[in-house]
């Protein structure tokens, strides 16, 4: 007798999940909704705090409880997929913005616009990110890009101002090296974020991605190819990664860098007196353009109604003129509504380098969406047969199978 | 239940439970095998026979494309380099390894105060993470500020820095010999126990027939070590075969995809580009190669056995 009313006891118990787990009985939109999961990749410190911060402002703002988790960078998308074959997708998800639309070609997003999400006044490059086949998937609060660092001290001592043109890079840095220090130092490894930094050269010189086989991408492998053969940049770039890079500056082993807003925390604490400049021009006329870093938020396909425009709710508050300055002071990036970008400009002094090229800042994978990665691989393998003299820089990205 | 029954019936009973207790205890690791070994070698077979891609996790499709997916990858300009590249890293990797472990196996073999300490010593490339010893790697590697070309400069060894992981010529090689590093413990542990095994009267009674030195290595050490070689080899080749993470550590596959093979190329596919179905069409090449090598040694010891 005890045996059957445990049993009981237990299916009891058992039922109301059961039914929970039955997509077709989510509850309607209006239902209330006491918690929401969010998956975001900003795992180290002191991101995780200032972000759990945020999160928790909005939690309150939109009267929900949010459950964060957060796990770091490379196991983001491992995890998603996970979840999403248990079908156990959070209700906020964090992405990078060059992966919005490889997962929201897959049917796991909903469109933003259904929950009159607008993307009026905000930079041209977040958005392109976020839209795949004309419907927004994300909204990214604050953006970074690279531009070029350079030690103020240095240069002065040298009688020598960052330049403007890619004939000044190489001039500049080739006065600047001497001894033990390099003139310029980038990344140029064989992964994305080595193609991530030869999109600077590439793109302000006109090259396009669609076209890589183009004298404009062939003009700016030659800049990277020239600034190596020169000895003005080591022949290390092509097993440097950005961290690496930026260690070499720290150290004094660069007078220049191409780097991102995110290293200014450790330069500070190095007490490297540096500044910031947009990536130089090749020719009178062109526009600086960098390509657009920094994650947005999204809103799964998890069949919750409620639970989703509730997401949808929060990823506004995320993106409040409020939250989008706040997100930007805390993290080294720029507002991505361009009206909240003087007002940084002023409250922010050392990010002013940053401000412009983030609103002239071109989605990776504006023009190629879910293509993005395949081009990369095209990209990176093409740089590197340059640098290591393999190819020369007219047909090293046919050879890399463009 | 038992009371009912014939002393007969309560025999056979007992034998057939014999029959089932016997099973029981077969089943746990059979359930093992299956769930751990043969659940993910036959889906790896499945998936590079499908179209397995980011959205085949959200929608469950993953729709049958054949021989496609071996096509591709086998058809892919870098598959010759990656396969030559791993053939070189392997062999290259296993000759210095067990050269070196069998040297050290030997050296240790004798008696000499601090023997157990500097052994020790010997496992530390074992025990660190992989991740932790191919970063500590590329800073003695790099080319302008590495330790490994500052000495050899002072040295007067060399005029110019190397650039060990830099060129596409030398890349290989770096990683060949960190490797090798890596490799060395494994190696000497395992033929340092193989010779500990070797009775001390074997080596006494050749010792009276004039044998010492290398024909006391010829004619005793290596016949009674074969077997515990053939071990090593077989095992330092499966492993060397599927290497990935020091690979990624130090080069990531290139510069200029110098240093790319086999299992980086099934890693790229799989988790870089999500192009599961082509990963795993490596990685299976890559199964194939490692079996064949097993079959190789199998048919070797029962050779030995026989005879």
């Amino acid at each position: 007798m005890k045996k059957r009313l445990a049993t009981l006891a237990a299916l009891v118990t058992l039922t109301p999940l059961t039914l929970a787990a039955c997509g077709d009985d989510s509850p309607p939109a209006n239902a209330t909704v006491d918690s929401l999961t969010l998956l975001d990749y900003y795992s180290d410190e002191p991101t995780n705090s200032l972000v759990q911060a945020l999160v928790d402002k909005c939690g309150t703002a939109i009267g929900t409880k949010i459950n964060r988790t957060a796990v770091p960078g490379p196991s983001l998308i491992q995890k998603v997929l996970q979840q999403a074959s248990s079908k156990t997708l959070p209700d906020v998800l964090m992405l990078d913005n060059p992966d919005i639309q490889q997962i929201a070609a897959t049917g796991a997003l909903a469109p933003l616009g259904d929950y009159g999400i607008k993307t009026d006044g905000y930079a041209e490059g977040p958005v392109s990110a976020a839209t795949y086949k004309g419907k927004l998937y994300g909204l990214q609060p604050a953006a970074n890009t690279i531009g070029i660092f350079y030690n103020k001290d240095v240069l002065t001592k040298a009688g020598v101002t960052p330049p403007t043109t890619w004939d000044e890079l190489k001039s500049t840095a080739k006065k600047l090296t001497t001894g033990d220090q390099y003139g310029f130092a980038f990344n140029a490894t064989a992964d994305f974020e080595g193609a991530w930094q030869f999109l600077p050269p590439m793109w302000t010189n006109g090259g396009d991605e669609t076209k890589l086989k183009d004298p404009q991408v062939a003009e700016a492998l030659a800049l990277w190819k020239d600034l190596v053969d020169s000895g003005v940049s080591s022949k290390s770039v092509v097993t440097w990664g950005q961290g690496d890079v930026n260690d070499q500056f720290i150290a004094g082993k660069a007078a220049m860098m191409l780097n991102g807003p995110w290293n200014i925390p450790a330069i500070d604490k190095a007490k490297v007196n540096f500044g910031v400049v947009s990536f130089p021009v090749n020719k009178a006329g062109q526009t600086s353009t960098a390509p657009l870093g920094g994650e947005a938020w999204t809103v799964p396909q998890t069949g919750n109604k409620a639970k989703m425009s509730k997401a949808a709710e929060f990823v506004k508050c995320m993106n409040s003129d409020e939250n989008q300055m706040q997100r930007a002071k805390d993290g080294g990036l720029v507002p991505t509504k361009l009206a909240l970008a003087d007002k940084f400009k002023t409250e922010v002094p050392s990010m002013a380098g940053f401000v412009d090229a983030v609103a002239h800042a071109r989605a990776r994978t504006g023009k190629l969406g879910e293509k993005w990665p395949d081009t990369a691989k095209v990209i990176y393998t093409g740089m590197q047969l340059v640098l290591t003299g393999q190819a020369a820089p007219a047909d090293a990205m046919a050879k890399a199978g463009a | 239940m038992t009371k009912t029954t014939s002393p007969a019936s309560a025999r056979s009973t007992g034998r057939r439970g014999e029959e089932i207790t016997k099973i029981l205890f077969v089943v746990p690791a059979a359930v093992a095998i299956v769930v751990l070994f043969g659940y993910p070698v036959v889906k790896n077979l499945v998936m590079s026979f499908q179209d397995y891609t980011l959205a085949t996790f959200f929608t469950g499709e993953a729709p049958w494309v054949g021989l496609q997916n071996f096509a591709t990858v086998v058809g892919d300009a870098l598959f010759t380099k990656a396969l030559v590249n791993t053939a070189l890293f392997t062999a290259g990797s296993i000759a210095g390894q067990f050269a070196i472990g069998l040297a050290l196996a030997l050296f240790f073999h004798r008696n000499f105060p601090l023997n157990r300490v500097v052994r020790a010593l010997f496992l530390l490339p074992w025990l660190m993470p992989l991740i932790v010893g191919s970063a500590a790697w590329r800073a003695v590697l790099e080319q302008d500020s590495g330790i490994l070309n500052v000495t050899l400069e002072r040295l007067g060894i060399i005029d110019s820095p190397v650039p060990w992981l830099a060129s596409s010529d030398v890349a290989l090689v770096s990683v060949i010999l960190v490797n090798i590093w890596l490799g060395i413990p494994f190696n000497l542990t395992l033929l340092y126990s193989g010779l500990q095994d070797i009775p001390e009267e074997l080596y006494e009674a050749a010792a009276l027939d004039g044998a010492t030195g290398w024909r006391s290595f010829r004619y005793i050490t290596w016949p009674n070590l074969r077997e515990v070689v053939g071990i090593v080899l077989m095992l330092g080749v499966i492993y060397t075969l599927k290497v990935i993470d020091i690979i990624l550590g130090l080069t990531h596959g290139g510069p200029a995809n110098a240093t790319e093979t086999i299992a980086t190329q099934s890693y790229e596919r799989s988790f870089v580009e999500f192009k599961f179905g082509q990963g795993a069409a490596l990685s299976n090449i890559l199964i194939v190669i490692s079996l064949a090598f097993a079959i190789l040694y199998l048919r070797a010891t029962r050779r030995r056995i026989d005879e």
